[in-house]
């Protein structure tokens, strides 16, 4: 029975449960007795009482089999092939799975007169669309037939014992259900538990980030010294092709880190002066008119998505820079189409507006009096920003600042496009770097092996760059939370 | 007489003033205004730039120049042995494009038997010919025999210069159209065969290794089976999160937590969701690869943080004398959230949600993670199948080189920068119509 089916019917059981739970609590309300709970709640709860168990039996039910069934796959498959070469357990298991699958697609006459060689049955498969792996072997078929009966027996056992569970809940609640039950108040307890539940999935996510990454580094630690990937200066990771046990790579993480910061610091030299200035301007200045129209203008720059700037750059600005330093020049151009600064020219514009927007909040938040009693003491609008609104905003602005710069260190997709694949280590701003996300773009892009440090190496990227933007945000929330407690 | 007299007074006798340097403040002030001028309209004229070289770039991309043809369906071609009752397959095989060039050669008058002429018309229409006149075969056999206009795309280098975009002052040798093709381009132009069309291509096909038949139908689908998982799984649970922080949580340890975590994750990179997505969807549940569904459920976990900010700042708005009424009326504290807060938030809500979807919909780089970029000609019927999204498709073909590529590729980014804009000015208004000042 599938799950899917399963799952149909004790929703249909809770449904019933709650017509009959409310019908019921109506019916009892004969005047004499106040109910405590009005009808719904009592159908409400009946719903629940079926369906929860039920539903939770099924998934860990669910969950339980498949390992079980997997632990039956890898028992089941022979220590050693016919020509005596040890057998790999993992890539096997997966191969006897997707043959399994495979089988499934098949109509039942097939399946009850399966051919005993993968040969014979490949295009029997084909024809169901199914494309199988040609390192298929035969002895897989017996096992894979055997696990997919396993899994209809398990399937069953568990769809009954979620139908029978969801039956004794209705059968149980509708009983229960009399004047003065408290349903009111356990629906409602259940629905805190519900909105807990739902506002633990931050941190679940984190905790879900930091495990996942935490594991393929260790992983990927194994094969390369941790001191060889902080402190190496050499970035050549050598796709060796699978399973050849080609020569090493080298996992360097210092030509990324470089050119990760050095264009951060290239956006931030643009986006800072700009975004506070425009910042200052919008709060101090611009009539409201003017803001109802900039406002928007700026909130637009900051809805365009990033893929978007990074082809600008790639086919409008970068070859235009290029064409232009050529004819400075009149010979080879020293910009380079992908270079730092394109790459950091454009992230700037794109971090305006988010440099503006957090410095209008601070700057905003400056009190009234403050500006006052500097205007009444006779310094012009400027003098009285310069010397006392920013001051006294800089705690925030810093903060702000050190968000933005969390941003640029972070973002994707304007580097794979504007920057470059080659991990140099130069101070030329017109000469290409590569950043650490665009490494871990490239390492997992169209390749499939997750046990080679060519790949593993991406999620100890990921989780550098995690740590360093985790860091920078702290420390910004920290200082930007202090800010605002200080002027509330 | 007064003011006359007053008019007429000496200048010298008026107070003399120290000089405080007031003309060097005042100028400081006016260039300190100017500077903020000019840092917004940086701002705004790159965005002007930019939105204007990707028009120019894109707005062909919208046309296509196709040729219409009557097209003899010759049983000579399509099926020469005449083998067709027997054999499906014989159907599915014909050599169709051969109809489409011999339907071209009897219009330009060209002789069929001159091999070099014929041999630059290969490249003059687009192979997908091929298709779609097997499926007019296929749908009615009866077609075999006749004739009929049919409407045929031009291959992607004669669409190019049909629209102007190849400079034929360059030497024949270097360019991709020959001046023979030019010519006959001409000639079809002035019988009025050969025109522009609105090119429903783009937003129907799938992936392509031809310009001229590739389209974002898979990324549109994939998009939307993608934005209809965020918002199913994002609103629900991000509203149930924020009302348990905004009304239920008592501040202590655990809140703190949850609290500095919502607001670490909005600020993660996008990628880092990416690599999750990767190692635990992909790998730890074996979910498939560059599926909608993966895809779906990593930009829900982007999204909630922001959903969850715009949540608790709408629930925080509301003032607290509802809640005093609510529960002075005798309603329970679930019965006050659900019945009075949530329905006076809603506006809120929605401008956070649809700017959070927005934002997920032009995301790019965790889905290159989690496999999206794949060739997908054919459209996915549920979110289990393989499919790519619209800013994928836009990475895609700008790793093409084809000139081709990138008016679709520009094309494509204007459809995107619609959707977007249609949302977040959505988004403005609702915040306008429904914003309630307390």
């Amino acid at each position: 029975m599938s799950s899917m089916l399963v799952l149909a019917i004790v929703l249909a059981i809770g449904l019933a449960a709650f017509i009959v739970g409310r019908q019921r609590a109506v019916a009892q309300n004969d005047g004499k007795v106040k109910p405590h709970s009005r009808a719904h709640y009592h159908g409400w709860w009946a719903f629940l009482l079926a369906v929860l168990p039920a539903v939770l039996v099924l998934v860990v039910w669910d969950i339980g089999s498949s390992v079980y069934l997997d632990r039956q796959v890898h028992a089941a498959l022979p220590v050693q092939a016919e020509d005596g070469s040890p057998i790999n357990e993992q890539l096997s298991a997966g191969l006897v799975n997707s043959l399994a699958r495979g089988l499934r697609r098949l109509d039942d006459g097939t399946q009850a007169s399966l051919p005993s060689t993968f040969s014979e049955l490949q295009p029997l498969l084909a024809e169901k669309g199914v494309a199988l792996a040609t390192d298929t072997k035969d002895y897989m078929i017996p096992i894979a037939r055997e696990a997919n009966a396993a899994q209809d027996r398990a399937g069953l056992i568990g769809g009954v014992i979620a139908i029978l569970l969801a039956a004794t809940g209705a059968f149980y609640s509708v009983g229960a259900v009399k004047p003065r039950a408290r349903a009111r108040n356990n629906v409602e307890k259940l629905m805190l538990w519900g909105l807990l539940g739902a506002s633990t999935i931050a941190i679940l996510t984190t905790i879900g980030i930091v495990l996942s990454m935490l594991f393929q580094t260790i992983q990927f630690f194994e094969s390369v010294s941790p001191l060889n990937f902080f402190f190496g200066t050499v970035w050549d990771p050598r796709f060796a092709a699978a399973g050849s046990g080609g020569s090493e790579g080298q996992f360097g993480l210092i030509p990324l880190l470089a050119g990760t910061l050095y264009i951060a610091f290239v956006a931030l030299l643009v986006a800072v002066p700009v975004g506070l200035m425009s910042a200052v301007y919008m709060a101090e200045y611009a009539s409201s008119k003017v803001r109802a129209v900039v406002k928007p203008a700026l909130e637009l720059l900051a809805g365009i998505p990033t893929i978007v700037y990074g082809i600008f750059a790639l086919v409008t600005l970068g070859p235009w820079l290029r064409d232009l330093s050529a004819a400075l020049t009149g010979g080879a151009p020293f910009i380079q189409g992908q270079s730092i600064f394109v790459a950091g020219f454009v992230m700037g514009i794109m971090l305006i507006p988010v440099v503006s927007s957090l410095s209008d909040d601070i700057i905003t938040a400056v009190p009234r009096a403050l500006r006052d009693g500097s205007l009444g003491l006779g310094a012009t609008r400027s003098e009285t920003i310069k010397r006392v609104v920013l001051p006294a905003a800089l705690p925030g602005i810093v903060g702000a600042v050190l968000l933005t710069a969390s941003r640029a260190i972070g973002e994707t997709m304007i580097v794979v496009l504007a920057a470059g694949v080659a991990a140099n280590l130069t101070l030329n701003p017109f000469e290409a770097m590569t950043t650490i996300t665009v490494k871990i773009v490239n390492q997992l892009t169209g390749d499939l092996e997750f046990n080679s440090p060519q790949t593993l190496v991406a999620f100890a990227l990921g989780l550098t760059l995690f740590g360093l933007t985790l860091i920078m945000n702290i420390v910004a929330l920290a200082i930007v939370r202090k800010y605002r407690e200080q002027y509330e | 007489m007064t003011d006359v007299s007053f008019d007429t007074m000496p200048a010298a006798a008026a107070p003399v003033r120290r000089d405080i340097g007031l003309k060097a403040r005042y100028r400081a002030e006016r260039r300190f205004r100017i500077y903020g001028l000019m840092a917004i309209s940086v701002g705004l004229v790159f965005l002007a730039i930019m939105l204007a070289s990707i028009v120019l770039k894109g707005h062909t991309a919208f046309w296509q120049t196709s040729v219409t043809l009557p097209i003899t369906f010759d049983e000579k071609v399509i099926d020469p042995q005449g083998e067709r009752a027997t054999d499906a397959n014989v159907l599915i095989k014909a050599n169709y494009p051969k109809l489409a060039e011999n339907a071209l050669i009897a219009k330009l008058g060209i002789d069929p038997q001159d091999k070099a002429a014929v041999r630059k018309l290969k490249g003059f229409l687009s192979e997908s010919s091929r298709v779609q006149l097997r499926n007019i075969v296929i749908a009615d056999p009866a077609v075999i025999g006749t004739t009929r206009d049919v409407d045929i795309l031009a291959s992607a280098n004669i669409d190019s210069a049909f629209k102007g975009q190849i400079d034929l002052g360059v030497d024949e040798a270097r360019r991709k159209v020959s001046d023979q093709q030019v010519s006959w381009m001409n000639q079809l132009k002035a019988d009025g065969v050969m025109a522009e069309h609105f090119n429903t291509g783009l937003f129907t096909f799938g992936a392509s290794s031809r310009p001229e038949t590739s389209g974002m139908g898979v990324a549109i689908i994939g998009s939307f089976f993608m934005m209809a998982i965020v918002l199913l799984l994002a609103l629900p649970i991000g509203v149930a999160a924020s009302i348990y922080l905004e009304e239920f949580a008592r501040k202590n340890r655990f809140t703190d937590l949850i609290e500095v975590n919502i607001n670490n994750l909005a600020a993660v990179p996008s990628i880092v969701f990416g690599l999750l997505g990767l190692a635990v969807f992909v790998n730890f549940l074996g979910m498939p690869r560059s599926a909608s569904i993966v895809g779906g459920l990593v930009l829900t976990l982007m999204t909630l943080p922001t959903i969850i900010i715009a949540t608790r700042a709408a629930l925080a708005a509301v003032p607290p004398s509802i809640r005093a009424a609510a529960l002075g009326l005798g309603a329970s504290r679930m019965q006050m959230v659900f019945h009075h807060i949530l329905p006076l938030a809603a506006p809120g809500i929605l401008t956070g949600t649809i700017i959070g979807l927005a934002r997920a919909l032009g995301e790019t780089a965790p889905l290159l993670l989690i496999g999206m970029v794949a060739f997908v000609a054919d459209y996915p019927a549920t979110p289990f199948d393989p499919a790519t999204a619209l800013p994928v498709q836009i990475y895609m073909w700008a790793n093409e080189a084809e000139r081709a590529f990138v008016e679709r590729m520009s094309g494509a980014i204007i459809i995107l920068l619609v959707f977007l804009m249609a949302m977040n000015i959505t988004a403005i208004v609702l915040r306008r119509r429904f914003e309630r000042r307390w």
